[in-house]
């Protein structure tokens, strides 16, 4: 009887681990599918022969990326939109959170703030009324159109004001009887305490700035000023031959099919979110409960 | 005096937020009086006719509006159904692997596609998919005849809800798990006396232990039945499918920034945040009474 409840749960338990192997397969293979075209010759892209390794090993889409200005530029501007982007987010999101997790008693005003906080995250204009902000302020085509529109995140405010609100009141006390001003109380209390949660925030806003191609769109009408994400959903979209001006540029074409080419550079473009990967799991899990669990 | 000087403090630190807000998010908000003229750019907002609902009206009278909404309900109930039936599922069948070093790696490779942009992934779709591509191969192999899935109408909303599907799984199952570990160990081992199995341990302790969380996901996800996902649509759809698979989002991009309709892209725009902020509103009800947290 023993030995038969021990084999049924083996079997299940192998049921369980294919399964689960399957599921696992189904995000790995797509992903490595586009990896290995970036490595293969042209020849095989095409002909749809590439599955989850590279055929005919080659690096030459990489190297004609190297030569692609453009490519770069974008790149580029993308680094510093997220560096800008980031910075502005997390010390709006600081200062808008802190006011805020003081109750009426303590800050008067917060019922008012709060109320048009949410206001602010319920309704918006909409993408027509935004844009014509945008344009008025003479920000369309610059870096700042894809900074400063979405400067403050609220629900990230919401966030990080639970959070303030978890941090023992006694601390705060012991400063002001100190004499500590509240932003002295912010810098060096309420800042190290909810340390993991801001570099939560942080991680989301550097994802969300690296992926966001949408804004590009919207503000930027120069192809040169686009970032990397709008960039590459140009290249998916269209292929220029006009680009194309003597023999020797068409071989280089033709060398490096477009897909092989796009494919390495969408490699290119998700390497540094792989980079930090290891960071955004550890605190996108955590980040995620703390954010589930507020009361 | 000293508590005057500390809501000065509290001022001062809510000004640069509340000015971004202010230029950002509530001076777009006056841009929906567009929805109530014939808004001409060169004349402005103050000086373009007004025409009440006329906009409005004519919404409701072309036949696009309808097939619009129809199209934004359908992948958007989809993709909240399998958004809460197949990250549960999976957190259920992480939680039954015991091997620690196998888990983290289904982990670490499941969680991965959500980090990734609509752009990228929908290169990786549209190959996969593509006349020429991988499940067209297999069809060959089993002689079925290749089907042009990004550009048929049948195919186009099944492959959306799959994809997002596909996409964030992983991502969702995480706070189920986290659900999972708070789960009373005390339980399984008194079940386990009682002699009851795996599957018997998970229909009476797991499924009840996780039911709460469950409802409220659904109830919290009940507002995006009008959000079927721009990103994923607009880098992915194109104008074969436009019957099937373009949505409010879409359509409002279309008219307001193609076309040039700022007036028509609005009301739409307006219509659909009405409905959504409502959705909100009743949500948060729902889950502010029937349990102890909100949704803000």
């Amino acid at each position: 009887m023993k030995l038969k409840k021990r084999k049924r749960l083996h079997t299940s338990d192998i049921l369980i681990d294919i399964v689960t192997f399957i599921l696992m397969l189904l995000c790995l293979l797509p992903l490595m599918n586009v990896v290995a075209t970036s490595f293969s010759s042209s020849a095989a892209a095409t002909a749809g022969k590439v599955g989850i390794l590279p055929v005919d090993f080659t690096v030459n889409a990489y190297r004609k990326i190297l030569d692609d200005h453009q490519f770069w530029r974008s790149f580029m501007i993308s680094v510093v939109r997220v560096i800008l982007g980031t910075a502005l987010n997390i010390a709006l999101v600081v200062t808008m959170a802190y006011p805020l997790s003081k109750n009426r008693r303590e800050f008067y005003a917060q019922g008012i703030y709060i109320k048009f906080v949410l206001f602010a995250m319920l309704f918006n204009g909409g993408m027509v009324p935004l844009f014509m902000i945008v344009n008025k302020l003479g920000l369309l085509n610059s870096i700042w159109s894809l900074v400063l529109p979405q400067a403050v995140g609220v629900g990230n405010v919401i966030l990080l004001m639970n959070f303030f609100r978890s941090v023992p009141k006694s601390l705060e006390e012991a400063a002001e009887i100190d004499g500590a001003n509240p932003v002295q109380i912010l810098t060096y209390i309420f800042l190290p305490a909810s340390k993991p949660c801001i570099a939560t925030i942080c991680l989301f806003c550097i994802v969300g700035h690296w992926n966001d191609y949408f804004s590009g769109i919207l503000y930027i009408s120069k192809t040169s000023n686009y970032p990397l994400q709008t960039y590459i959903q140009l290249i998916s979209a269209t292929f220029d031959l006009s680009k194309v001006t003597d023999i020797e540029k068409l071989k280089q074409y033709l060398m490096v099919s477009t897909r092989t080419l796009n494919s390495a550079k969408i490699v290119i473009s998700v390497i540094p979110l792989l980079i930090i990967y290891p960071l955004l799991q550890k605190y996108f899990t955590t980040g995620l409960v703390v954010g589930a669990v507020k009361e | 005096m000293r508590r005057w000087k500390k809501q000065i403090y509290y001022h001062a630190l809510m000004l640069p937020g509340m000015i971004f807000l202010i230029i950002f998010s509530f001076v777009p908000m006056f841009g929906i009086i567009m929805a109530f003229q014939n808004y001409i750019p060169a004349k402005g907002i103050l000086k373009s006719k007004w025409v009440n609902w006329d906009n409005f009206k004519f919404i409701f009278t072309i036949p696009d509006s309808k097939q619009i909404f129809l199209n934004t309900i359908i992948i958007a109930f989809g993709k909240m159904l399998l958004g809460i039936i197949v990250p549960v599922c999976f957190a259920l069948l992480l939680n039954e692997i015991s091997r620690k070093v196998f888990k983290k790696t289904v982990q670490t490779i499941v969680y991965l596609p959500h980090f990734l942009s609509w752009v990228v992934l929908a290169a990786v779709v549209q190959y996969i998919f593509a006349y020429d591509g991988p499940i067209n191969s297999l069809r060959s192999l089993l002689s079925f005849d290749p089907i042009m899935f990004m550009g048929s109408n049948k195919w186009f909303r099944p492959i959306m809800i799959f994809t997002e599907s596909w996409k964030e799984f992983g991502y969702g199952s995480i706070i189920y798990l986290a659900a999972l570990t708070g789960i009373d160990p005390g339980l399984y081992e008194a079940a386990a006396i009682d002699g009851a199995n795996r599957w018997r341990r998970l229909l009476h302790i797991t499924l009840p232990g996780i039911l709460p969380i469950i409802l409220i996901m659904t109830t919290m996800s009940l507002p995006n039945i009008l959000n079927a996902g721009f990103d994923q649509i607009f880098n992915l759809y194109n104008p074969l499918v436009y019957e099937s698979g373009d949505i409010i989002d879409t359509y409002i991009y279309r008219v307001g920034m193609l076309q040039r309709q700022y007036s028509l892209a609005t009301a739409v725009g307006l219509i659909k945040s009405v409905i959504g902020a409502l959705l909100i509103a009743i949500a948060n009800k729902l889950v502010t009474t029937h349990s102890d947290r909100t949704m803000f």
